[in-house]
């Protein structure tokens, strides 16, 4: 009798493994809105984590052994990830997430993509010459991403297709109304100068209006030194800033020596759901992201 | 049957011909008639108007409405990622060759440079063939030569966790054995692969690799080859067997968020015929001999990489360690270009490394390494007398440091004391280094 429940369990439990898709998402938003598309239908982990710097990953074992197995990959795209998840996908021999399969979503590929300079000229840094990738910071692409990331789930497990299409049709009018209860809300933030560490924030100065004055990083991807951070104190004299920001992966001694110095608060961001505690999924990482920068205005 | 409508009304009210005997009635019936129709018509067409004139208005409003272009990420279009690597530096050390004393090893390693000097620049380029293949060639480009160091195709598209790869590569026995020297962390090669290989085990053949479907990285592969590359050899003959056979199995995971870590086990099989090497003979002359017989190697690798939170970019420390057992048996004749005496040659050595790396800051790190080889069991058979060196056991221990301007740049000091031949240390060997990449260069392995 035992080994008959024990039996019937485990074929179930084959049953609604095969049933599920697998998705490995390369940062944690796209693992979160895969969650909310998919639910209980899909199996998603993430290859990073907010206090992760996306640009630089190593292509590890364990990142290759749930390549090797994932039905789907859902990732930022615009060379944010170039440094790991080409190695990772020819390392998998894994047919279905290679390039051009449905097995492989290119979230930027669906946003309008800011800053592309076109310029790929390593003496200006390290520059992603298709556009800026950091583009989750701005709700409103969460949007656009869902409504291309749908179809595809679909694409990959037609026999749920209409629950993909109800849980998108449900996430888009839970965030619509989330992003003008936000807008609401981050009404003061608009103007107001900031400073930041790398370019991960351009989207949200977009979307809130915020006013980026400098950049703490002398060109993209290089660290600021002591010299860089000297010269841009002397500009703040003159055009002064209310707050730095920063995500949770970047170092925060460049930011503590000129908050100190220049007497403004550093925010660190969530950037991603994960960077702070109250950013448990995609809404609570609004929630904070507005509150934080709020708070640094008092 | 509008037009034809409209004309006969225009003829009828244009050529009133009394001829025709129309009454009154009748053309005013037609006249009603044919303002209905043209109402109608009209108001038809500007329906259709408004309707596309509401369509385009929609359309303005919503400025991201034609979708972008899908542009996912291409490797420079259709042109192949094109990478130059670009190493040299100053070394300060004794002259002459550093064989390690009491090892067979490949003849065609020359003596390190000293002074200034422009290491290998290497050119790569890659790109994927077609939807089932990707391609790759690594050129050394050296004084009046140039070295096609790997030149292979690899599978991309037959699933199941399979991958095969054909050509000239860089075989996967071990750990260091996959790495150009532009991604080794010392300004040189560690004594085991140098004692091995000179620089790496390279195969002209074919590899099947397979990555089981578990949650834990495991990979087996198997390799034949020519066997033209030390340990084998062919005698400048070549041969259409196969030279050379190696298996290897890694294995690897995290543990926790900010821990990875590898293991691997490979061994390597060859059946060299007139291998060369140089070996100093008990008078303490340099001689020429040649060995044929059977070369069996095992290596065991571990890495184990750290990272607060998995997030490299400020601080993180590499361990990584190999050790080598190598079997060789078969017949060695001594002094080639001499008195030519065949002896038989048995030998069971064995060696280790093992080297830290500390990124202690951006852009600065710092990493100690130490290198031994164990002569083990050596019998010259007939020539025991003449080859046989004392017992010594060879040892290199070496410091780094090395900055890094961005990802594309090193700077890398090195201090080294090099005990690798019995009675001749080097104990003050110096190196400065430059690595620079240009172009578009792809990510390293783990």
């Amino acid at each position: 009798m035992l080994l008959r429940v024990l039996l019937i369990t485990l074929l179930l439990a084959a049953n609604t493994a095969q049933a599920t898709l697998n998705v490995l998402a390369c940062e944690p938003e796209w693992a979160a809105l895969t969650q909310e598309l998919a639910g209980d239908l899909a199996r998603v982990t993430t290859a990073t984590t907010a206090r992760q710097d996306p640009h630089h990953i190593e292509a590890r074992p364990s990142l290759i052994a749930r390549a090797r197995n994932a039905d789907l990959l859902v990732c930022t795209g615009a060379e944010l990830e170039i440094g790991w998840l080409p190695l990772l996908r020819r390392e998998s021999g894994n047919a279905r997430i290679q390039p051009g399969q449905p097995g492989y979503f290119e979230a930027s590929a669906h946003v309008h993509l800011l800053e592309r300079s076109g310029i790929a000229d390593r003496a200006q840094g390290d520059v992603h010459p298709g556009g800026n990738p950091h583009f989750q910071a701005d709700p409103r692409n969460l949007l656009k991403v869902a409504n291309a990331l749908a179809p595809r789930l679909v694409q990959l497990d037609p026999a749920n297709a209409s629950a993909y299409a109800a849980r998108n049709q449900d996430f888009q009018k839970r965030m619509v109304a989330a992003i003008a209860r936000w807008e609401k809300e981050a009404a003061p933030l608009r103007g107001v100068p900031v400073v930041v560490q790398h370019r991960s924030w351009s989207y949200l100065a977009d979307w809130l209006g915020l006013k980026v004055v400098a950049d703490l990083e002398p060109k993209p991807g290089i660290e600021p030194s002591v010299s860089s951070l000297a010269g841009l104190l002397d500009r703040l004299k003159t055009q002064p800033v209310r707050m730095i920001l920063r995500t949770p992966y970047q170092s925060s001694k460049p930011g503590e020596w000129l908050a100190e110095r220049a007497g403004i608060p550093v925010v660190e961001l969530p950037y991603t759901v994960g960077g702070s505690a109250a950013a448990g999924d995609l809404f609570g990482l609004f929630d904070d992201t507005v509150a934080k920068l709020k708070g640094a205005l008092k | 049957m509008f037009k034809p409508t409209l004309l006969a009304a225009a003829l009828a009210g244009a050529l009133p011909l009394p001829a025709l005997a129309v009454s009154d009635a009748d053309l005013a019936a037609l006249r009603a008639e044919f303002q209905q129709q043209l109402d109608h018509k009209l108001k038809e067409l500007q329906a259709r108007y408004e309707d596309r004139l509401k369509q385009m208005e929609a359309r303005l409003a919503t400025p991201d409405a034609p979708a972008p272009a899908p542009r996912e990420a291409r490797s420079n279009d259709f042109n192949p990622e094109l990478s130059l690597i670009l190493q040299g530096g100053y070394a300060r050390h004794k002259s002459g060759e550093r064989r390690p004393t009491g090892f067979l090893r490949d003849a065609a390693i020359s003596a390190p440079a000293r002074g200034f000097s422009l290491n290998d620049s290497e050119l790569i380029l890659s790109a994927n063939i077609d939807p089932d293949f990707r391609g790759q060639a690594t050129v050394i480009l050296a004084d009046g030569q140039a070295n096609v160091e790997e030149a292979w195709f690899q599978t991309l598209a037959l699933d199941h966790g399979l991958t095969v790869k054909g050509g000239r590569f860089l075989s996967g026995i071990g750990y260091a054995n996959e790495q150009h020297p532009h991604a080794w962390d010392f300004a040189d090669n560690n004594l085991m692969y140098q004692t091995l290989f000179g620089e790496h085990f390279t195969q002209d053949g074919l590899q099947l690799k397979w990555l089981a479907p578990t949650d834990t990285f495991l990979e087996l592969g198997g390799e034949i080859g020519n066997g033209n590359a030390f340990p084998g050899a062919n005698g400048g003959g070549g041969r259409n067997g196969i030279g050379s056979w190696a298996a290897f199995a890694h294995v690897g995971g995290d543990v926790g968020e900010s821990s990875a870590w590898r293991a691997g086990l490979s061994r390597l099989a060859a059946r060299p015929r007139g291998r060369e090497s140089k070996l100093f003979d008990t008078a303490g002359v340099d001689t020429n001999n040649t060995f044929s017989g059977r070369s069996r190697t095992w290596i065991a690798d571990f890495v184990w990489k750290w990272a607060p939170d998995g997030n490299p970019r400020e601080r993180n420390f590499k361990f990584q360690s190999e050790y080598f057992q190598r079997d060789e048996d078969g017949e060695l004749i001594h002094d080639t270009s001499g008195v030519n005496t065949p002896g038989a040659y048995r030998a069971r050595q064995s060696g280790w490394y093992a080297q830290g790396i500390w990124q202690f800051m951006p852009r600065w790190r710092a990493g100690l390494r130490y290198d031994q080889l164990h002569r083990g069991e050596l019998d010259f058979g007939a020539n025991q007398a003449a080859l046989l060196p004392a017992g010594y056991t060879p040892s290199k221990w070496s410091l780094m440091a090395d900055w890094s301007p961005s990802e594309f740049s090193r700077f890398r000091l090195q201090l080294a004391r090099d005990h690798a031949i019995l009675g001749n240390p080097d104990d003050h060997q110096v190196s400065v280094q430059y690595i620079h990449s240009l172009g578009t260069h792809g990510a390293h392995k783990f």
